[in-house]
């Protein structure tokens, strides 16, 4: 145990050192690491890259031997494939044949049809040809590939391809390689058009495979220009016999000799080909990546509080990727080659090596105390990680071990990389990653400072300017109250997430974009593969017309006549004459007697009428025009896979055939007369072919036309014109003062109007409200009671000075100047503001009556009027108590003056106000008459619950006092209130005038706390108070017995909740949020959420909503203690927060109030209270029950009424 | 020819059997408009369960495909029906039974009375989804020298799976009770001939082969599954506290 704990220890210290080390280095130790990580990848270079196109090698024909299994030391340039035998050599006879010399009477058909036939005779020669030696006799049988059976999936081409025996391929294969069938088929067209594939087709047609040369350059169509068709008979064979296949060569040359043929014959080509990959095994490496990303997503969202979570997610990811690349640079460098599929096995390399300790690694630096120096955080946060990551580490380790031992070899190559990867990637945790983290918290602090500093700095008088230099002052605004929202900048911010993205797409047109790009990648698609044969059409059309088409072999196209110039220049003269090359004499003269008819044609007389048949480069290795899945998709037919292996293709046998135009005709089949002539014959004019293009095009543009004027009319019909701007509902206001983002989308408006209550000459202190009325306190000491629900009127109470400063009675200004010379005192507490208040003492209340806000809702008018209305009845009621009162408050003047109210509750028609002096008053809310005081506390009041019958009060010395109010009433039943909650209590008062009131001390608790009390809260019956002591305590409310006393929070309490359903949270200055089960005391958990003090707390069933310092708002799920989501809010915003239902929460900024969807975090509106855009901040906000929110606003109160939350709640 | 027949159609079956679990798109809470739908309880359950089905059906099918490789040709033709070669009611099985484990491992978890804590959240269980994909991807793409070792080596990776992921000892139970279970029914299956192929059978090499392997993927299967019944059930239990704290 000591061994483990000294271990410990000295994994702590070594961490320790090291964080030091990477957050005080940093450059140094990321250039160091960069260059690591490049020196292990440097090895990759030498892998092949990945991709699946065959790779070809070359080499001669004459010394060619089979190249032996075991890897021979001279390779030299052979690549490592190039071993053992190849899958098959393939020997292809390129056949290039013509009626010649053309007849005028031959028609289209005559082109292909005899050239065709001649392919059963030179197939029957092939596979008669016999060489016998010394060695034996061998013909084809003997050597050629013997295939068993098609692939069982391909029934359909079992007429075609060849099921037994050699494979030999041809496009004799269309009939069966039966001459008869041939010859009685009408539609030759027809025969091979059949089997071809419905649709776009990217690999090998059966087409291709048969003729063996891409379909376009056969020459089998009614458009053949050129009037050659070229085939090839395949031959693939399974060994190699260099004397059989030298006669066969020589054997078909002599037949049909080539005159103008130099092809090399001297290399043959070896082609690998890759494994493919194909749909079978895609999905399943694609499900993989799939979960790969979903794991790198999960993980990567817990990086919080940070400064920039996408570059920690970055580097994370670049951590675990470099880990890996190194790891297999690693193990290339010291001799192991990778034999897995790297693709594979990597997204199970990254889980097992894992994202969690670098999450493990951010959140423990994130927790470290913030007032430290980032080089000790850093330290701290990875020594107290040191020992769970080295665990881990060492418990990977073992595992892969254990796997190492199974002794397959497929995994212990996986656990040799995944020990490599593991050891890596703790390298670059330690160097890379720490040294990131320390980077992006040191911004962070700066980030910090910057905002700090003018926000603390800014607080007293330069308010307006410097303080909020992000802020775009809103624009001019024809009522002071109407409703802005937020500049567009500030609201991208908090869109939604589908918003942000449908805006995306409207504002780079992204949809159109890609349709467009993908209907041009279509139509080139189409051009290219060319179903249609438009191409071949227009071609030929092109060649017709064009004057120089004709003469001189025309059709040639382009790169056959660019040919030549490679070929060293013999046969540039395509019109050179056949040299007549009269063959020795032959052992089976079969074809000899049309030979000599074909070429005894005057050739250069009648250029067009003769087709050349000439041989170029492009001929001698006319495989490589074809698709490079040719050969594999050829070979899995018969269920033959190429992947990994080679075939050999030798050299092409150049056959070239001339048919006679006799010999022709007399193949032809009965019905070829008959067909259809080619569309365009020769006697079409060229003025014909002109008026039919022009009138196409004539036609192709009528209808576009036509078609954009009909979208166009569609367009005008279907949208109306005011599209995308709502201003015909706002009648009142112009268009063009409506709020509109980038993308032109003005958001439905509300109808959300502040009212002002101006009644208060400054800054308000206290707000209390019980559902009905709502009382207000402001530095002058004055009190007043607004009616909630309706705001008709509202009743001062007048507490000695304040009388005078009341808005209607104007014989009272004496009063006020008699009073005048005491007030400093008021404020020893509060020096700052002593000047604003001497200022204002004098000049506001003239001004505040003589000229009162001339815009906007004039509420001071309707104060005046209710007061009207209601002072007669009052004054007959109680002419003497006001008069009493008066009085009373002229002797309390000056104890009064001392004190400031510094908390105030209000429940029924009673308003429980706390005084600095440490006095409670207890004030009638109706009548505005004092009705008891108790003055046993001399330390000021600091907070005050006012619950049933129970007032508890904090006091500035840390001690709580218990008072009971008792209420004699003469006549009926004393009416008491159950628990009074948000929305259940009646809104009856239920205190009459005539009541005795007296409140009595029933307990003090002294010594509470060690501090003063922060914060007080009374609900389900508990007083909750939190103190600077850094204790929160739990107090029964019956016997204020003390039933727990909470620690955990390393500063002081700044905010409490607790509600109905016993749910307690509370937020300290150290930034943590701390939720607590009232009924054990026990911690149920604890966030850390703020950098600085937390200053409101509010919870809803199921996220708890804080504020901080750091102008964030953190909503927390409330069962799990994870964070949802923050807001970031401006700077300097207000710390206030409410929630009006379920989803909607109300925070106060500068000089507005803000509304934000809880289940989203969008910003729904911005609310501003005033003209001024550089109000103050909103200190303090309560939401009534009717959905109106009450905030403080300077000297005003502000009421909010939300519409459209009421519809919610409904 | 008949070999790789046989092959396919028992890997399919059997694969189509053992992969109830998985990761298909990952559940995002929903909240806002649907927390009434959620917080009801019967919808929340059906929700789950269509939720845990999809993924059932989804690993079986891929799964299946995994195991159908190795024994196809570099290019068949056919391999879009080759994914569907398995018995049409195998990945429905799959889904039902993965919907079934999925809700069955909360249930217990509540029954218990102890709520599994360890590593709930949804990256884990993507690991954990991961990896039980990547033993399938072993035992389907790595050459064991012997049926024994392919068992040991599975079991090894199957246990530490549930080590890694779950360390529950219900869990464990579960997992091995339901795994013998399932191998029993697959085996009387097979022996009752069921599974015809063409009027192929299995031979007896092939299903020895088989049975090696199929109690560990089985029980990787049911660890993985209940981990995400267990992290999808975090979300109803959440909203029921809350409900509770509303009444």
């Amino acid at each position: 145990m000591t061994l483990r704990e000294q271990l410990r220890e000295k994994i702590s210290a070594a961490f320790y050192r090291h964080g030091l080390l990477c957050a005080s280095y940093p450059v140094p130790i990321i250039l160091f690491t960069s260059a690591s990580i490049l020196t292990c990848c440097y090895p990759l270079l030498r892998l092949p890259l990945p991709g699946t196109g065959p790779v070809e090698f070359t080499t001669g024909v004459r010394d060619y031997s089979v190249p032996s299994h075991e890897p021979q030391g001279d390779l030299g340039e052979r690549p490592d494939w190039y071993r053992g035998p190849p899958v098959a050599y393939i020997q292809q006879v390129l056949v290039k044949a013509a009626v010649s010399p053309w007849d005028s009477s031959l028609v289209t058909v005559d082109v292909f049809r005899s050239p065709l036939s001649r392919a059963f005779s030179l197939l029957e020669e092939i596979r008669n040809h016999v060489h016998s030696d010394s060695s034996g006799i061998r013909s084809l049988e003997t050597l050629c590939l013997q295939v068993t059976g098609l692939f069982p999936g391909l029934r359909r081409m079992q007429s075609v391809l060849p099921e037994h025996g050699c494979l030999l391929v041809s496009p004799g294969n269309y009939w069966q390689n039966q001459r008869e069938l041939f010859d009685s088929d009408p539609d030759l067209l027809k025969t091979i058009q059949k089997h071809e594939p419905k649709g776009l087709h990217t690999s090998a047609t059966l087409r291709d495979l048969l003729f063996g040369v891409p379909g376009k350059y056969t020459g089998v169509s009614h458009y053949n220009r050129k009037r050659v068709v070229t085939y090839t008979i395949t031959l693939v064979l399974s060994s190699y016999d260099a004397r059989f296949l030298g006669s066969l060569r020589a054997r078909l040359k002599q037949l049909h000799p080539s005159a103008n043929c130099s092809l090399r014959d001297d290399h043959m080509v070896h082609v690998h080909f890759k494994e493919e990959i194909g749909i079978a095994e895609l999905i399943p490496l694609v499900t993989t990546y799939i979960i790969l990303f979903a794991y790198i997503y999960f993980s990567t969202r817990k990086i919080d509080m940070v400064k920039s979570k996408w570059g920690l997610a970055l580097a994370a990811v670049v951590t675990v990727l470099s880990s890996l690349l190194m790891s297999v640079g690693l193990c290339t460098l010291f001799g192991l080659t990778p034999t897995l599929n790297g693709g594979e096995i990597f997204p199970y390399l990254v889980v097992v090596i894992g994202l969690e300790n670098v999450l493990v690694l951010t959140k423990s630096v994130v927790s470290t105390p913030v007032d430290l120096e980032v080089k000790l955080r850093i330290a701290q946060g990875l020594s107290n990680e040191s020992w769970s990551i080295m665990k881990n580490m060492a418990t990977e380790l073992c595992i892969i071990l254990i796997g190492y031992f199974t002794l397959v070899p497929a995994i212990q190559e996986f656990c040799l990389f995944a020990v490599v990867g593991l050891v890596s990637d703790f390298f670059l945790q330690m160097f890379f990653f720490t040294t990131v983290l320390s980077i992006d918290i040191r911004r962070m602090e700066l980030a910090d400072l910057n905002r700090r500093l003018p926000a603390e700095a800014g607080l007293p008088p330069p308010k307006p300017g410097p303080l909020r230099p992000r802020e775009v002052p809103p624009p001019p605004r024809p009522s002071p109250h109407t409703i802005t929202l937020q500049t567009p900048a500030f609201r991208n911010l908090r869109l939604p997430k589908r918003l942000r993205v449908v805006y995306f797409l409207a504002r780079t047109r992204l949809a159109q974009r890609i349709i467009m790009v993908g209907t041009v990648i279509w139509i080139g698609i189409l051009v290219y593969t060319d179903p249609a044969g438009i191409r071949t059409y227009l071609a030929a059309q092109v060649s017709e017309q064009s004057p120089l088409g004709d003469p001189g072999g025309g059709g040639l196209p382009p790169h056959l006549g660019v040919a030549p110039v490679f070929r060293g220049g013999d046969p540039t003269s395509t019109l050179s004459i056949h040299p007549a090359p009269d063959p020795t004499p032959l052992p089976e003269n079969q074809s000899q007697g049309h030979h000599g008819s074909a070429r005894a044609g005057p050739l250069p007389q009648a250029p067009p009428a003769v087709p050349q048949i000439t041989w170029g480069a492009e001929d001698e290795e006319g495989w490589r025009r074809l698709s490079f899945r040719h050969w594999p998709s050829l070979f899995s037919y018969y269920n033959i896979t190429l992947a990994k292996r080679y075939i050999s293709i030798l050299p092409v046998i150049p056959v070239t055939v001339h048919v006679s135009p006799q010999e022709a005709i007399e193949t032809r089949h009965p019905q070829d007369t008959r067909h259809p002539p080619p569309p365009i014959p020769k006697v079409s004019a060229d003025l014909q072919t002109d008026l039919t293009l022009y009138k196409v095009a004539a036609l192709g543009l009528a209808a576009g036309v036509l078609l954009v004027l009909l979208l166009f009319c569609l367009y005008r019909v279907l949208c109306p014109r005011n599209y995308g701007q709502n201003g015909v509902a706002h009648g009142r206001r112009r268009r063009g003062d409506l709020p509109c983002d980038d993308y032109g989308y003005s958001p439905p408006v509300s109808e959300i109007s502040p009212l002002l209550l101006r009644g208060h000459s400054m800054d308000i202190e206290c707000l209390a409200s019980d559902g009905m009325l709502l009382a207000s306190c402001c530095l002058a000491g004055q009190i007043r009671v607004w009616d909630a629900q309706t705001e008709r009127h509202n009743i001062d109470l007048f507490q000695c000075f304040d009388k005078c400063l009341g808005s209607e009675e104007e014989d009272s200004y004496p009063l006020r100047h008699r009073t005048a010379p005491a007030r400093p005192t008021l404020f020893t507490d509060q020096p700052d503001l002593t000047p604003l208040i001497d200022t204002n003492f004098t000049s506001q209340p003239p001004s505040h009556l003589s000229t009162p806000p001339r815009e906007g809702f004039d509420f001071g008018g309707l104060v005046e009027r209710a007061y009207i209305e209601h002072e007669p009845p009052s004054n007959s009621t109680y002419p003497s108590p006001s008069s009493e009162r008066a009085s009373t408050a002229g002797t309390q003047a000056t104890a009064d003056w001392e004190s400031s109210v510094w908390a105030m509750e209000l429940r029924g028609n009673l308003i429980a106000a706390g005084r600095s002096s440490g006095k409670l008053e207890l004030w009638d809310a109706v009548e505005g008459s004092l009705r008891c005081s108790n003055e046993d506390g001399v330390s000021g009041i600091t907070a005050l619950a006012f619950l049933n019958n129970r007032i508890v009060a904090a006091r500035l010395n840390g001690s709580l006092d218990f008072f009971t109010v008792e209420i004699n009433k003469p006549l009926c039943l004393l009416q008491y209130r159950g628990a009074p909650g948000r929305g259940s209590m009646p809104p009856s008062p239920c205190y009459s005038s005539e009541d005795v009131i007296s409140c009595q001390l029933t307990r003090s608790v002294q010594c509470a706390h060690q501090k003063p009390i922060t914060v007080l809260r009374a609900a389900a019956g508990r007083v909750v108070t939190g103190s600077q002591d850094h204790t929160v305590r739990i107090y029964r409310l019956e016997d204020s017995c003390c039933l727990f006393t909470l620690q955990g929070h390393s500063g002081g309490i700044t905010a409490i909740y607790i509600d109905q359903t016993m749910v307690l949270a509370s937020g300290g200055q150290d930034g943590a949020i701390c939720l607590w089960d009232v009924l054990t005391g026990s911690r149920v958990s604890h966030v850390y959420g703020h950098r600085g003090d937390v200053t409101s707390l509010v919870c809803t069933t199921s996220c708890v909503i804080s504020s901080g310092l750091d102008d964030l708002i953190c909503i927390w799920d409330r069962s799990t203690g994870i964070k949802l989501y923050s807001i970031q809010q401006e700077v300097g915003c207000g710390a206030s927060l409410g929630v009006i239902s379920e989803s909607l929460l109300v925070t106060g900024g500068q000089g507005c109030v803000s509304f934000w969807d809880l289940n989203f975090g969008d910003l729904l509106q911005t609310v501003y209270l005033g003209q001024s855009s550089d109000g103050q901040g909103v200190r303090q906000l309560l939401v009534l029950d009717n959905a109106a929110i009450v905030c403080d606003f300077g000297s005003e109160l502000s009421l909010v009424y939300v519409p459209s939350v009421l519809e919610k709640l409904d | 020819m008949s070999l790789t027949l046989t092959a396919m159609s028992d890997s399919a079956v059997t694969s189509g059997q053992q992969q109830w679990s998985g990761s298909g798109p990952p559940p995002r809470p929903s909240r806002g408009p649907y927390i009434s739908a959620i917080t009801n309880r019967t919808t929340n359950l059906g929700i789950r369960g269509a939720m845990l089905f999809s993924v059932g059906v989804f690993l079986a099918l891929v799964l299946n495909l995994l195991q159908v490789q190795r024994n196809v040709t570099l290019f068949p033709p056919d391999v879009i029906s080759s994914i569907f070669s398995s018995a049409w009611w195998v990945p429905p099985c799959c889904g039902t039974a993965s919907a079934i484990i999925g809700l069955l491992y909360p249930c217990i978890d509540s029954r218990l009375g102890e709520p599994h804590k360890f590593k709930r959240e949804w990256s884990s269980v993507m690991r954990c989804v991961a990896v039980f994909v990547g033993i399938n991807h072993a035992s389907a793409k790595v050459d064991f020298a012997n049926n024994v070792q392919l068992s040991l080596t599975l079991a090894a990776l199957s246990i530490g799976l549930w080590w890694t992921f779950d360390r529950s000892r219900s869990g464990f139970g579960l997992g091995v009770s339901i795994a013998l279970l399932a191998t029993l029914a697959t085996q009387l299956l097979v022996y009752n001939g069921v599974f015809h192929y063409q009027g192929l059978q299995y031979t007896s090499p092939d299903f020895l082969y088989i049975r090696s392997w199929l109690p560990c993927i089985f029980f990787a299967g049911v660890i993985t599954m209940g981990n995400i019944g267990r992290q999808l059930a975090l979300y109803e239990y959440k909203f029921i506290q809350e409900k509770t704290h509303q009444d």
